[in-house]
């Protein structure tokens, strides 16, 4: 243990001392960051005004009330434009023109299933290309759901028997809300606020750059000749790659840590669940140090590592997303979910509306087996570096 | 008492033998040489030894327990001085050893401890904070050397310590290496100098294409040459001419050429050299010098290889 705290505190002197690292660790992120939301960014918030449109196929009294007592005062207050389709078709026509934002499908039925305790679908249709406010439609439809559900309950409750009473209450705490919304958008994922974005974004681009002094630093042993001090030590050759491992563990860590500081105090990003982000920022960082030093593993030196390094953190930070959104990517979005960028960002934004913790468990599987894979490829093939 | 047992190791690289079934052993206090010219194999047994290279075959024993590259507690007995300069360039002198002191688990006032002692050994006390880059070669060797006395070995391993140091520098290396043997520390030391294995060897093994061709006290592995001596003359020009003509007289066994030095292996110096005067002379050279010498290790390599230690 003492070899390994050893092994990883000169790694760190070695890597404090190096200005490259500090440049791509934390300058070029901050600078990025800060220049992309400034030139592309815009504050969501600020006169915000969605296009909806809504198809009322059911006509019954529960359509008209979603309709008349939910978006029209919307739309009276001028947060939202409203329009009326005939059909899902037109609706869809007019979402894919971009003339609307999102689309509420109201189904024929709607008002019947539920009087008669079924449950329905709220669908909302939604144009990839205006993600904020598809979100709010969510949240418009999300929030009637949850309302009807309780007017529900409080109906069908009224001056119930006490067995009655007993039945009905343990139903209700099973039973599903009666209206279930459906996001039905090309959008791969909720899109975070262009600061939060932006920061996210670039940091974990640049966290795989960080990544490579450590992860080339065999190599750099080797060139100094202390690799064979090393693999002559009387300490074990797992040892002395998870020493490595390790620095280059923390040094993401810390320029993580470093950059969210940073982004949300200088220029307003929004993280999020703390919990969350620290479970899913050691997630990331353990995945880049995986996948970058299984790259450097296929190398055969410094040169060669450095370079392949920086070819597959360009790759997969373009693929995933980091430094401009995957709307732009086209057919090559599902391939984004090779990244751990995009698995990174993706649990960024499910976090910010999700529910803390649990929202994010997927990202964070995904994360740890490719940290897990990448180590494994890893430390096999530096094995054989230190006994070759 | 046996310290270290090399028994019948080998090692290859693709088709070529590195090492072919090398044994020695060498006792507690006892200083064993590897003499032999570059590419004969010393480095290769060496990493084998240290356990950075695994053998393809045979065993190694060390104080009486099996050692290989996963035997911590044999591995932690030897100190190790790598042939190629094995330092962090950018931390300092004092830095590198509290390192490599810690790596053998010595640590807090013992490290600092025998850091200072080290440093005092090596005569760099003084420039303990400078960075290692800002260091001199001869000031970089005695560093790497410093590095292989920390963990206090009880097996040395000096792979060519000496090469690329001014004459004072060595001098100072080889008595820190005699003094260490003094103490009882077996010491493994590789060489291509025969000035070197002469001076701190108490027994040399003789290693050239991956095997040892001979082992012994200087004493025996000269007697093995028996009443050969050596002839060398200093030529310039036309020295491949008179190579090839002095070849001829019976009485030359080997001959060697290195740069403008011919060493001639004879049988009876006294009565072969005025033929071989006669003969550089017919052979349009100028002889700078001519000197019998009585045999040495230089000898015995060329007896047993037919080739000079150095070319
Ligand atoms: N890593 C290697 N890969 C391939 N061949 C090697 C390697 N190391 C040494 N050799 C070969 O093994 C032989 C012995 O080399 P080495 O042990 O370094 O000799 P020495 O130390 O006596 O100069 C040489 O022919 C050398 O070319
Ligand atoms: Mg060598």
């Amino acid at each position: 243990m003492r070899a390994f705290l050893t092994m990883v505190g000169k790694d760190l002197r070695q890597r404090s001392r190096d200005g490259t690292l500090i440049v791509f660790a934390l300058v070029l992120p901050l600078g990025l960051a800060f220049l992309l939301n400034m030139l592309l960014g815009g504050d969501p918030e600020e006169d915000f005004s969605a296009r909806y449109g809504v198809v009322d196929a059911d006509g019954g009294e529960l359509a008209s009330m979603f309709v008349e007592d939910v978006l029209e005062p919307l739309e009276g207050e001028g947060i939202l434009e409203l329009r009326t389709f005939a059909s899902e078709e037109e609706a869809r026509e007019s979402v894919e023109a971009g003339e609307i934002d999102a689309a509420f499908l109201v189904p024929d039925g709607f008002t019947d299933d539920l009087h008669n305790g079924d449950s329905v679908e709220l669908r909302v249709l939604g144009d990839v290309d205006s993600p904020d406010e598809v979100q709010v439609a969510d949240g418009v439809a999300e929030a009637f759901a949850a309302e009807y559900h309780r007017v529900e309950l409080a109906v069908t409750t009224a001056e119930p028997s006490e067995e009655e009473r007993a039945e009905l209450a343990l139903r209700a705490a099973e039973a599903p809300a009666a209206v279930r919304v459906v996001e039905d958008t090309d959008a791969d994922w909720r899109q975070l606020d262009s600061p939060t974005y932006y920061a996210a974004g670039t940091a974990v681009f640049f966290l795989l750059f960080a990544a490579m002094p450590g992860v080339v630093s065999l190599f750099e042993e080797r060139r100094t000749g202390t690799l064979v001090r090393l693999s002559a030590s009387p300490v074990s050759t797992l040892g002395i790659l998870a020493a490595k491992l390790a620095s280059t563990v923390l040094v993401g860590l810390v320029s993580m840590v470093i950059l969210i500081t940073v982004s949300t105090f200088s220029f307003g990003a929004e993280w999020g669940d703390p919990l969350g982000v620290t479970v899913l920022t050691v997630a990331m960082v353990l995945a880049a140090v995986g996948i970058m030093s299984a790259v450097a593993g296929f190398a055969t030196n410094a040169e060669q590592a450095s370079s392949w390094a920086t070819v597959v953190a360009m790759l997969l930070g373009l693929l995933g997303g980091a430094l401009f959104p995957l709307a732009n990517l086209g057919g090559l979005a599902d391939l984004s979910y090779l990244t751990p960028h995009q698995w990174f960002l993706r649990g960024l934004s499910d976090l910010s509306t999700g529910d803390g913790l649990g929202s994010v468990l997927l990202p964070v599987g995904v994360l740890l087996a490719m940290a897990l894979a990448g180590a494994s490829v890893a430390l096999y093939r530096m094995g054989r570096m230190l006994h070759p | 008492m046996t310290f270290l047992e090399v028994e019948k190791v080998s090692k290859s690289y693709g088709s070529n033998k590195a090492v072919e079934e090398v044994s020695f052993s060498i006792a507690e206090g006892e200083t064993y040489g590897l003499l032999g010219p570059n590419g004969a194999g010393k480095s290769t047994t060496i990493s084998m030894i240290v356990g950075v290279l695994r053998p393809d075959s045979g065993s190694i024993r060390i104080g009486g327990r099996p050692h290989g590259v996963g035997n911590n507690a044999t591995k932690a007995q030897i100190g190790f001085v790598p042939q190629e300069l094995a330092l962090y360039p950018d931390l300092s002198a004092w830095d590198n050893l509290m390192f490599f002191a810690r790596l053998y688990g010595v640590s807090g006032a013992e490290a600092r401890r025998r850091c200072g002692e080290v440093l005092e050994l090596i005569d760099l006390a003084d420039r303990a904070r400078e960075n290692v880059s800002a260091f001199s070669g001869g000031m970089a060797r005695r560093l790497n050397i410093g590095v292989g006395l920390l963990n206090r070995p009880r097996l040395l391993i000096l792979d060519e310590p000496a090469v690329g140091v001014d004459a004072q520098s060595r001098n100072a290396i080889l008595e820190s290496i005699q003094r260490q043997a003094a103490e009882g520390v077996a010491v493994l030391y590789t060489t291509h100098y025969m000035e070197e294995a002469e001076r701190l060897c108490d027994r040399v093994g003789i290693i050239d294409l991956g095997r040892i061709r001979a082992e012994g006290t200087q004493r025996e592995l000269v007697s093995q040459v028996g009443e050969d001596d050596t002839i060398v003359l200093s030529l310039s020009g036309g020295t491949e001419r008179a190579v090839l003509a002095l070849k001829k007289i019976p009485q030359v066994r080997e001959v060697s050429t290195e740069g403008s030095e011919v060493r001639l292996l004879v049988r009876d110096a006294r009565s072969t050299v005025p033929l071989v005067l006669e003969t550089v002379a017919d052979s349009e050279t100028v002889l700078r010098s001519v000197e019998v010498r009585e045999p040495d290790l230089e000898t015995v390599f060329l007896h047993l290889t037919g080739k000079a230690l150095r070319n």
